[in-house]
């Protein structure tokens, strides 16, 4: 599954623009950053509810393909604008995370494999 | 033999700041074509370091070396030092304030990850003094 066919399934807002596709290998969903850096693979797609400037540190550290916000929760732009500058592709849904993670599962993600 | 060395300092209670040196030493790697799985560890090892001096010490630094066959990461920190370092290891403890934690720190998963992605890893503290981290990741 590429990043802008799971903007479009999830009906997504890509809050960083204009980006270049990328195939998503994994999902993961956590809100806890360490857990996020031990499970984390490159090319994962991550659902969090945290919306700050360490968020982007680590999608940046691990090379995610894309960081998926859900509850259309609010994302301040200096994060959106970090985001871009890093090439993080940020999406923002108004799906919940269980929904997100379904729909991914369904359309054959597999889950980040177990650190 | 190339050898790259280079000192971040990282300033205390700065979390806008907080991942700033871990890219910078990506970015380097980067550049040198270090390969992604080795540059992963060393990011993973690095950032948990830096948070933890944002979030726990009076501030500190971050030495940075890499030669052809491994890069090494020292953390040294001015204090306060870690009372008890087994539990300090231990999986899930964590004294990091609920602030921080609001904001998805504090799962007790820092140094364990630290030794998790480090091919050699040591760790010496000193209540009052400060705390002294080496992390080897062979390339």
């Amino acid at each position: 599954m590429k990043v802008s066919e799971l903007a479009s399934l999830s009906h997504s807002r890509v809050l960083t623009g204009e980006y270049e596709d990328r195939e998503i290998a994994c999902g993961y969903t956590c809100d806890l950053l360490s857990h996020v850096m031990g499970k984390g693979q490159q090319d994962m797609a991550w659902i969090t509810v945290q919306a700050h400037m360490n968020v982007i540190a680590v999608a940046s550290l691990m090379d995610f393909a894309c960081v998926v916000i859900p509850e259309g929760l609010p994302v301040d732009e200096m994060i959106v604008n970090k985001a871009a500058q890093e090439d993080i592709i940020m999406l923002s849904s108004e799906l919940t995370a269980f929904e997100l993670v379904a729909l991914m599962h369904e359309n054959g993600v597999p889950a980040a494999k177990k650190g | 033999m190339m050898t790259i060395k280079e000192t971040f300092p990282v300033t205390a209670g700065d979390m806008t700041c907080a991942g700033d040196v871990s890219a910078r030493i990506k970015r380097q790697m980067k550049q040198v074509g270090v390969p992604a799985a080795v540059m992963r560890r060393v990011s993973v090892g690095t950032y948990e370091a830096e948070i933890n001096l944002v979030i726990h010490s009076l501030g500190g630094q971050i030495d940075y070396e890499m030669t052809e066959e491994k890069i090494t990461i020292r953390v040294v920190d001015n204090g306060p030092g870690i009372p008890d370092l087994k539990k300090a290891m231990t999986e899930g403890w964590s004294t990091a304030s609920n602030e921080v934690r609001n904001m998805g720190f504090g799962a007790g998963m820092g140094l364990p990850n630290m030794k998790r992605n480090a091919d050699e890893f040591q760790i010496e503290s000193t209540v009052g003094v400060g705390t002294d981290i080496t992390m080897v990741f062979n390339i």
